[in-house]
Protein backbone atom coordinates (compact mmCIF):
# COMPACT_ATOMS: atom_id res chain seq x y z
CA UNK A 1 0.00 0.00 0.00
CA UNK A 2 1.79 3.35 -1.25
CA UNK A 3 -1.24 5.68 -0.34
CA UNK A 4 1.00 8.25 0.93
CA UNK A 5 -0.94 9.60 3.89
CA UNK A 6 2.44 9.57 5.86
CA UNK A 7 4.17 11.96 3.85
CA UNK A 8 0.86 14.14 3.67
CA UNK A 9 1.07 14.53 7.14
CA UNK A 10 4.84 14.58 8.19
CA UNK A 11 5.97 18.27 9.02
CA UNK A 12 9.55 17.28 7.78
CA UNK A 13 8.98 15.57 4.46
CA UNK A 14 9.42 18.86 2.39
CA UNK A 15 13.23 18.32 3.87
CA UNK A 16 13.78 14.67 3.76
CA UNK A 17 15.66 13.16 0.94
CA UNK A 18 13.15 10.35 0.36
CA UNK A 19 9.95 10.93 1.52
CA UNK A 20 8.33 8.67 4.30
CA UNK A 21 6.09 6.34 1.84
CA UNK A 22 9.27 6.49 0.20
CA UNK A 23 11.63 5.35 2.46
CA UNK A 24 8.66 3.08 3.41
CA UNK A 25 9.37 1.22 0.12
CA UNK A 26 13.08 1.23 0.12
CA UNK A 27 12.82 -1.09 3.52
CA UNK A 28 10.36 -3.68 1.61
CA UNK A 29 13.21 -3.58 -0.52
CA UNK A 30 15.58 -3.93 1.65
CA UNK A 31 17.96 -0.79 0.13
CA UNK A 32 19.48 -0.15 3.27
CA UNK A 33 22.92 1.35 1.46
CA UNK A 34 20.24 3.75 0.04
CA UNK A 35 18.60 4.40 3.24
CA UNK A 36 21.38 4.62 5.83
CA UNK A 37 23.18 6.90 3.83
CA UNK A 38 20.76 9.68 4.25
CA UNK A 39 19.47 11.41 6.85
CA UNK A 40 15.41 10.65 6.48
CA UNK A 41 15.13 9.14 9.55
CA UNK A 42 16.44 11.48 11.77
CA UNK A 43 14.54 14.62 10.17
CA UNK A 44 11.31 12.51 12.08
CA UNK A 45 10.15 14.86 15.34
CA UNK A 46 8.18 12.16 16.76
CA UNK A 47 4.98 14.01 16.51
CA UNK A 48 2.85 10.50 15.76
CA UNK A 49 0.92 12.32 12.90
CA UNK A 50 1.70 9.65 10.33
CA UNK A 51 1.04 6.86 13.69
CA UNK A 52 -2.42 8.49 13.76
CA UNK A 53 -3.49 8.30 10.78
CA UNK A 54 -2.18 5.55 8.67
CA UNK A 55 -4.81 3.82 7.17
CA UNK A 56 -2.92 0.36 8.08
CA UNK A 57 -2.44 1.43 11.71
CA UNK A 58 1.37 0.76 11.12
CA UNK A 59 3.66 1.70 13.84
CA UNK A 60 5.18 4.18 11.93
CA UNK A 61 6.55 6.74 14.34
CA UNK A 62 8.40 3.69 15.92
CA UNK A 63 9.44 2.22 12.70
CA UNK A 64 10.99 5.64 12.20
CA UNK A 65 13.28 5.17 15.74
CA UNK A 66 13.86 1.35 14.77
CA UNK A 67 15.95 3.30 11.62
CA UNK A 68 18.03 5.68 14.39
CA UNK A 69 18.91 2.31 16.40
CA UNK A 70 20.20 0.58 13.32
CA UNK A 71 21.96 3.34 12.09
CA UNK A 72 23.63 4.00 15.76
CA UNK A 73 24.31 -0.07 15.88
CA UNK A 74 26.16 -0.07 12.57
CA UNK A 75 27.43 3.28 12.66
CA UNK A 76 26.33 4.98 10.08
CA UNK A 77 27.43 8.72 10.30
CA UNK A 78 26.09 10.73 7.12
CA UNK A 79 24.25 12.43 10.22
CA UNK A 80 27.02 14.23 12.31
CA UNK A 81 25.31 15.46 14.70
CA UNK A 82 22.09 13.28 15.96
CA UNK A 83 23.83 10.21 17.06
CA UNK A 84 26.54 12.04 19.32
CA UNK A 85 23.23 14.34 20.29
CA UNK A 86 21.36 11.31 21.55
CA UNK A 87 24.47 9.69 23.17
CA UNK A 88 25.16 12.53 25.02
CA UNK A 89 21.69 12.76 26.50
CA UNK A 90 21.60 9.40 27.23
CA UNK A 91 25.06 9.41 28.89
CA UNK A 92 24.28 12.33 31.31
CA UNK A 93 21.00 10.30 32.25
CA UNK A 94 23.26 7.03 33.13
CA UNK A 95 25.59 9.36 35.04
CA UNK A 96 22.66 11.48 36.91
CA UNK A 97 19.96 10.18 36.41
CA UNK A 98 18.42 13.12 35.74
CA UNK A 99 19.39 15.19 31.99
CA UNK A 100 21.54 18.30 33.42
CA UNK A 101 20.78 20.27 30.34
CA UNK A 102 24.53 22.18 30.31
CA UNK A 103 26.47 19.13 31.06
CA UNK A 104 24.38 17.31 28.46
CA UNK A 105 25.34 19.84 25.61
CA UNK A 106 29.06 20.20 26.59
CA UNK A 107 29.29 16.24 26.07
CA UNK A 108 27.15 16.81 22.87
CA UNK A 109 29.89 19.75 21.65
CA UNK A 110 33.01 17.58 22.82
CA UNK A 111 31.50 14.84 20.34
CA UNK A 112 30.64 16.95 17.06
CA UNK A 113 34.35 18.34 17.23
CA UNK A 114 32.80 21.85 15.42
CA UNK A 115 33.27 25.03 16.86
CA UNK A 116 30.47 26.05 14.68
CA UNK A 117 28.17 23.90 16.96
CA UNK A 118 28.98 25.63 20.58
CA UNK A 119 28.91 28.66 19.15
CA UNK A 120 25.54 28.99 17.61
CA UNK A 121 23.99 28.29 21.19
CA UNK A 122 25.78 31.32 22.70
CA UNK A 123 23.02 33.76 22.68
CA UNK A 124 20.57 31.25 24.11
CA UNK A 125 23.00 29.86 26.60
CA UNK A 126 23.56 33.90 27.53
CA UNK A 127 19.85 34.19 27.97
CA UNK A 128 18.86 31.32 30.17
CA UNK A 129 21.76 32.07 32.19
CA UNK A 130 20.67 35.65 32.92
CA UNK A 131 17.08 34.06 34.20
CA UNK A 132 19.02 31.26 36.40
CA UNK A 133 17.76 28.58 34.34
CA UNK A 134 20.55 26.78 33.62
CA UNK A 135 22.93 24.60 36.11
CA UNK A 136 26.43 24.77 35.27
CA UNK A 137 28.09 21.73 35.18
CA UNK A 138 31.16 20.78 33.79
CA UNK A 139 31.09 17.11 32.51
CA UNK A 140 31.99 14.24 34.98
CA UNK A 141 33.63 11.59 32.57
CA UNK A 142 34.51 8.45 34.67
CA UNK A 143 33.56 7.22 38.00
CA UNK A 144 30.03 5.64 39.13
CA UNK A 145 26.57 6.65 37.30
CA UNK A 146 23.26 6.73 38.93
CA UNK A 147 22.21 4.21 36.83
CA UNK A 148 24.75 2.23 35.55
CA UNK A 149 23.32 -1.29 36.84
CA UNK A 150 19.88 -0.57 34.82
CA UNK A 151 21.83 0.85 31.92
CA UNK A 152 24.06 -2.34 32.39
CA UNK A 153 21.15 -5.24 32.66
CA UNK A 154 19.25 -3.54 29.90
CA UNK A 155 22.08 -3.95 27.23
CA UNK A 156 22.48 -7.88 28.55
CA UNK A 157 19.24 -8.47 28.41
CA UNK A 158 18.86 -6.50 24.93
CA UNK A 159 22.17 -8.96 23.57
CA UNK A 160 20.54 -12.05 24.76
CA UNK A 161 17.18 -11.45 22.86
CA UNK B 1 -7.59 15.53 44.66
CA UNK B 2 -4.24 13.91 45.63
CA UNK B 3 -1.48 13.25 42.39
CA UNK B 4 1.67 11.82 42.15
CA UNK B 5 4.14 14.52 40.42
CA UNK B 6 6.49 14.06 37.98
CA UNK B 7 7.81 17.23 37.31
CA UNK B 8 10.57 15.57 34.53
CA UNK B 9 14.40 16.91 33.58
CA UNK B 10 13.41 20.32 31.68
CA UNK B 11 11.31 21.43 34.74
CA UNK B 12 14.53 21.24 36.91
CA UNK B 13 16.22 24.55 35.04
CA UNK B 14 15.07 25.70 31.72
CA UNK B 15 11.32 25.68 32.25
CA UNK B 16 11.50 26.11 35.84
CA UNK B 17 8.51 28.85 35.79
CA UNK B 18 6.25 25.74 34.33
CA UNK B 19 7.10 23.66 37.88
CA UNK B 20 6.65 26.66 40.12
CA UNK B 21 3.43 27.96 38.14
CA UNK B 22 1.83 24.14 38.28
CA UNK B 23 2.80 23.14 41.62
CA UNK B 24 1.38 26.79 42.70
CA UNK B 25 -1.73 26.64 40.48
CA UNK B 26 -2.75 22.94 41.74
CA UNK B 27 -2.30 24.19 45.34
CA UNK B 28 -4.66 27.41 44.95
CA UNK B 29 -6.97 24.85 43.75
CA UNK B 30 -6.98 22.71 46.45
CA UNK B 31 -5.16 19.56 44.74
CA UNK B 32 -1.89 17.75 46.55
CA UNK B 33 1.65 17.00 44.34
CA UNK B 34 3.31 14.15 45.90
CA UNK B 35 6.44 14.45 44.11
CA UNK B 36 7.81 11.04 43.04
CA UNK B 37 10.86 10.07 44.81
CA UNK B 38 13.88 9.54 43.36
CA UNK B 39 12.57 10.14 39.74
CA UNK B 40 15.29 10.00 37.09
CA UNK B 41 14.70 11.04 33.40
CA UNK B 42 11.79 9.34 31.07
CA UNK B 43 14.55 8.93 28.18
CA UNK B 44 12.74 11.68 25.95
CA UNK B 45 13.17 10.70 22.56
CA UNK B 46 17.01 9.90 23.34
CA UNK B 47 16.83 6.61 24.54
CA UNK B 48 14.51 5.24 21.39
CA UNK B 49 17.45 5.92 19.16
CA UNK B 50 20.06 3.44 21.64
CA UNK B 51 17.54 0.63 22.84
CA UNK B 52 14.16 -0.14 22.70
CA UNK B 53 13.90 -1.68 25.83
CA UNK B 54 15.75 1.32 27.63
CA UNK B 55 13.01 3.49 26.48
CA UNK B 56 11.21 1.82 27.84
CA UNK B 57 12.75 0.76 31.65
CA UNK B 58 13.64 4.22 31.94
CA UNK B 59 10.10 5.41 32.37
CA UNK B 60 9.16 1.96 34.08
CA UNK B 61 11.03 2.68 36.78
CA UNK B 62 9.25 5.84 38.00
CA UNK B 63 5.73 4.12 37.59
CA UNK B 64 8.02 1.52 39.59
CA UNK B 65 8.88 4.20 42.48
CA UNK B 66 5.21 5.38 42.34
CA UNK B 67 3.91 2.34 42.93
CA UNK B 68 6.28 1.17 45.93
CA UNK B 69 5.11 4.36 47.62
CA UNK B 70 2.12 2.05 48.46
CA UNK B 71 -0.16 5.15 47.77
CA UNK B 72 -2.74 5.28 44.99
CA UNK B 73 -2.79 8.08 43.16
CA UNK B 74 -2.74 9.28 39.08
CA UNK B 75 0.63 10.34 38.17
CA UNK B 76 0.79 13.74 36.77
CA UNK B 77 3.17 15.00 34.34
CA UNK B 78 3.22 18.27 33.12
CA UNK B 79 6.06 17.60 30.02
CA UNK B 80 4.38 16.34 26.82
CA UNK B 81 7.32 14.00 26.07
CA UNK B 82 7.63 12.67 29.81
CA UNK B 83 3.85 12.07 29.82
CA UNK B 84 4.33 10.49 26.60
CA UNK B 85 7.11 8.15 27.22
CA UNK B 86 5.76 7.26 30.84
CA UNK B 87 2.22 6.17 29.45
CA UNK B 88 4.02 4.59 26.64
CA UNK B 89 5.76 2.12 29.25
CA UNK B 90 2.29 1.14 30.83
CA UNK B 91 0.64 0.77 27.44
CA UNK B 92 3.85 -1.48 26.35
CA UNK B 93 4.30 -3.33 29.12
CA UNK B 94 0.50 -4.24 29.91
CA UNK B 95 0.08 -5.25 26.30
CA UNK B 96 2.98 -6.76 25.04
CA UNK B 97 3.63 -10.24 26.34
CA UNK B 98 7.15 -10.76 27.15
CA UNK B 99 8.47 -6.89 27.79
CA UNK B 100 6.87 -6.19 30.84
CA UNK B 101 9.43 -9.47 32.36
CA UNK B 102 12.05 -8.01 30.45
CA UNK B 103 11.58 -4.81 32.18
CA UNK B 104 11.08 -6.24 35.57
CA UNK B 105 14.38 -7.74 35.12
CA UNK B 106 15.98 -4.90 34.64
CA UNK B 107 14.48 -2.79 36.64
CA UNK B 108 15.37 -5.86 39.73
CA UNK B 109 18.86 -4.49 39.47
CA UNK B 110 17.27 -1.52 41.37
CA UNK B 111 15.32 -3.58 43.48
CA UNK B 112 12.54 -2.29 42.13
CA UNK B 113 9.42 -3.94 40.04
CA UNK B 114 6.16 -2.45 38.24
CA UNK B 115 2.95 -4.77 38.07
CA UNK B 116 0.73 -2.56 35.99
CA UNK B 117 -2.27 -0.46 36.42
CA UNK B 118 -0.51 3.04 36.67
CA UNK B 119 -2.66 6.07 35.68
CA UNK B 120 -0.78 8.66 33.46
CA UNK B 121 -1.94 11.79 33.33
CA UNK B 122 -1.17 15.14 31.58
CA UNK B 123 -1.31 18.49 33.51
CA UNK B 124 -4.31 19.58 30.34
CA UNK B 125 -5.87 16.66 31.09
CA UNK B 126 -6.18 17.00 34.30
CA UNK B 127 -7.01 20.50 34.45
CA UNK B 128 -9.72 20.51 31.43
CA UNK B 129 -11.20 17.05 32.58
CA UNK B 130 -10.73 16.97 36.95
CA UNK B 131 -10.83 20.46 37.29
CA UNK B 132 -12.84 21.86 34.71
CA UNK B 133 -13.52 25.97 34.12
CA UNK B 134 -15.32 25.99 36.91
CA UNK B 135 -12.80 26.88 39.60
CA UNK B 136 -11.45 29.46 37.36
CA UNK B 137 -14.43 31.34 36.68
CA UNK B 138 -15.43 31.01 40.18
CA UNK B 139 -11.59 31.97 41.85
CA UNK B 140 -11.07 34.83 38.64
CA UNK B 141 -9.67 37.60 40.11
CA UNK B 142 -7.82 39.66 37.66
CA UNK B 143 -10.23 38.92 34.56
CA UNK B 144 -7.93 38.58 31.01
CA UNK B 145 -11.05 40.26 29.24
CA UNK B 146 -9.90 41.63 25.70
CA UNK B 147 -6.94 39.34 25.39
CA UNK B 148 -6.64 36.72 22.98
CA UNK B 149 -5.01 33.72 23.75
CA UNK B 150 -3.82 30.91 21.35
CA UNK B 151 -4.35 27.67 22.39
CA UNK B 152 -1.45 25.19 21.29
CA UNK B 153 -1.11 21.83 22.36
CA UNK B 154 1.55 20.50 20.33
CA UNK B 155 2.04 16.59 19.71
CA UNK B 156 3.11 14.65 22.52
CA UNK B 157 -0.03 15.45 24.77
CA UNK B 158 -2.21 14.44 21.93
CA UNK B 159 -0.57 11.78 19.74
CA UNK B 160 0.03 8.43 19.92
CA UNK B 161 -2.43 8.29 23.18
CA UNK B 162 -5.41 10.64 22.26
CA UNK B 163 -6.78 10.19 25.91
CA UNK B 164 -8.33 12.99 26.95
CA UNK B 165 -8.51 15.29 23.57
CA UNK B 166 -9.07 14.89 19.56
CA UNK B 167 -5.64 14.40 18.30
CA UNK B 168 -6.52 16.35 15.47
CA UNK B 169 -8.52 19.23 16.57
CA UNK B 170 -8.15 19.55 19.85
CA UNK B 171 -10.48 21.95 22.01
CA UNK B 172 -9.53 21.06 25.71
CA UNK B 173 -7.72 24.24 26.32
CA UNK B 174 -10.74 26.20 25.04
CA UNK B 175 -12.80 26.43 28.24
CA UNK B 176 -10.15 26.91 30.51
CA UNK B 177 -8.83 29.82 28.94
CA UNK B 178 -12.99 31.42 28.16
CA UNK B 179 -12.87 30.82 32.08
CA UNK B 180 -10.19 33.76 32.44
CA UNK B 181 -12.17 36.14 30.33
CA UNK B 182 -9.54 35.97 27.49
CA UNK B 183 -11.09 35.30 23.94
CA UNK B 184 -9.85 31.72 22.28
CA UNK B 185 -7.67 32.42 19.27
CA UNK B 186 -9.79 30.08 16.27
CA UNK B 187 -6.67 28.84 14.20
CA UNK B 188 -5.81 25.72 13.52
CA UNK B 189 -2.44 24.94 14.03
CA UNK B 190 -2.91 23.81 17.50
CA UNK B 191 -1.81 20.05 16.95
CA UNK B 192 1.15 20.67 14.92
CA UNK B 193 4.85 20.10 15.91
CA UNK B 194 7.05 22.57 16.65
CA UNK B 195 10.34 20.20 15.89
CA UNK B 196 10.75 19.71 19.25
CA UNK B 197 14.18 17.98 20.58
CA UNK B 198 15.16 18.69 16.81
CA UNK B 199 15.64 22.38 17.37
CA UNK B 200 19.22 20.87 18.40
CA UNK B 201 20.37 19.08 15.63
CA UNK B 202 17.71 20.03 12.77
CA UNK B 203 17.21 23.79 13.41
CA UNK B 204 16.54 25.16 9.97
CA UNK B 205 13.62 22.42 9.90
CA UNK B 206 12.46 23.44 13.03
CA UNK B 207 12.64 27.02 12.44
CA UNK B 208 10.60 26.54 9.31
CA UNK B 209 7.70 24.23 11.46
CA UNK B 210 7.86 27.43 14.36
CA UNK B 211 7.95 30.08 11.46
CA UNK B 212 4.58 28.22 10.39
CA UNK B 213 3.29 28.35 14.19
CA UNK B 214 3.85 31.94 14.36
CA UNK B 215 2.86 32.97 11.25
CA UNK B 216 -0.72 31.68 11.75
CA UNK B 217 -0.93 33.19 15.23
CA UNK B 218 -0.62 36.76 14.15
CA UNK B 219 -3.25 39.13 15.45
CA UNK B 220 -3.40 37.14 18.84
CA UNK B 221 -1.77 38.56 22.31
CA UNK B 222 -0.35 34.81 23.38
CA UNK B 223 0.27 31.47 22.66
CA UNK B 224 -0.43 29.18 25.71
CA UNK B 225 1.78 25.61 26.17
CA UNK B 226 1.19 23.08 27.83
CA UNK B 227 4.77 21.45 27.17
CA UNK B 228 8.57 22.75 27.90
CA UNK B 229 9.85 22.12 24.79
CA UNK B 230 7.08 23.70 22.77
CA UNK B 231 7.62 26.81 25.07
CA UNK B 232 11.37 26.68 24.63
CA UNK B 233 10.96 26.39 20.75
CA UNK B 234 8.11 28.57 20.26
CA UNK B 235 10.20 31.64 22.29
CA UNK B 236 13.77 31.69 21.42
CA UNK B 237 14.29 32.33 17.55
CA UNK B 238 11.06 35.14 16.99
CA UNK B 239 13.47 37.60 15.94
CA UNK B 240 15.41 35.53 13.24
CA UNK B 241 11.93 33.73 12.41
CA UNK B 242 10.12 37.57 11.82
CA UNK B 243 13.66 38.49 9.43
CA UNK B 244 13.57 34.82 7.56
CA UNK B 245 9.93 36.05 6.83
CA UNK B 246 9.75 39.46 6.26
CA UNK B 247 7.24 40.26 8.51
CA UNK B 248 7.29 40.95 12.38
CA UNK B 249 6.26 37.63 14.38
CA UNK B 250 7.17 38.41 18.01
CA UNK B 251 4.58 36.88 20.39
CA UNK B 252 4.43 36.45 23.72
CA UNK B 253 4.82 32.73 24.79
CA UNK B 254 3.25 31.81 28.68
CA UNK B 255 2.22 28.24 29.71
CA UNK B 256 -1.29 27.64 30.66
CA UNK B 257 -0.72 27.41 34.57
CA UNK B 258 1.04 30.75 34.37
CA UNK B 259 -1.73 31.93 32.68
CA UNK B 260 -4.54 30.58 34.53
CA UNK B 261 -2.91 31.51 38.00
CA UNK B 262 -2.18 35.06 36.94
CA UNK B 263 -6.51 35.29 36.31
CA UNK B 264 -6.84 33.66 40.05
CA UNK B 265 -4.52 36.12 41.82
CA UNK B 266 -1.09 34.04 42.31
CA UNK B 267 1.31 36.50 42.65
CA UNK B 268 4.21 36.29 40.93
CA UNK B 269 6.64 34.00 43.34
CA UNK B 270 4.12 31.39 41.86
CA UNK B 271 4.16 32.15 38.68
CA UNK B 272 7.74 33.27 37.69
CA UNK B 273 6.32 35.21 34.27
CA UNK B 274 10.22 37.01 34.93
CA UNK B 275 11.70 33.93 33.41
CA UNK B 276 9.99 33.63 30.27
CA UNK B 277 11.99 34.25 27.21
CA UNK B 278 9.77 36.03 24.91
CA UNK B 279 6.93 38.40 26.32
CA UNK B 280 6.40 41.75 23.98
CA UNK B 281 6.63 44.86 26.52
CA UNK B 282 2.58 45.80 25.44
CA UNK B 283 1.81 42.09 26.65
CA UNK B 284 3.43 42.83 29.90
CA UNK B 285 2.08 46.16 30.30
CA UNK B 286 -1.57 45.04 29.88
CA UNK B 287 -0.96 42.10 32.27
CA UNK B 288 0.34 45.12 34.68
CA UNK B 289 -2.75 47.14 33.89
CA UNK B 290 -4.84 43.95 34.76
CA UNK B 291 -3.08 42.77 38.08
CA UNK B 292 -4.65 46.74 39.25
CA UNK B 293 -8.04 45.41 38.48
CA UNK B 294 -9.95 42.67 40.60
CA UNK B 295 -13.03 41.21 39.27
CA UNK B 296 -16.31 40.23 41.17
CA UNK B 297 -15.56 36.68 42.26
CA UNK B 298 -18.38 33.97 41.21
CA UNK B 299 -18.37 35.98 37.40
Amino acid sequence: MQCGTCTGSCGSAARMEHTPRQLWRMVQAGMKDEIFKSRTFWLCSSCYYCTLRCPRGLPLTDTMAALKRVAVAEGYTTDRKSAPFYKAFLDSVRKYGRVRESEMMARYFLAVKNPAVPLSFVPLGMKLMARGKMDLHMPGFGGRGKLDRLYRKVMELEAAK
Amino acid sequence: MRYFYYPGCSLQHSAKEYDISTRALMRLLGHELMEVDDWTCCGASAADTSSRLLSIALPARNLALAQKSGVSADILVPCSSCYLNLRRAEDAMSRESGTADLVNRALSEESLSYSGGARVRHLLDVLANDMGAGPIAAGLRHSLSGLSVVPYYGCQALRPFADFDDPERPRSMDALIAATGASVFDWNMGAKCCGAGLMTTKKELCLDLVADILDDAKGADCIATVCPMCQMNLETSQKRISKMRGRPLEISIVYLPQLLGFSLGLPEAGLRLGLNLALTRSFTGRLAAMSKQIAAPGR
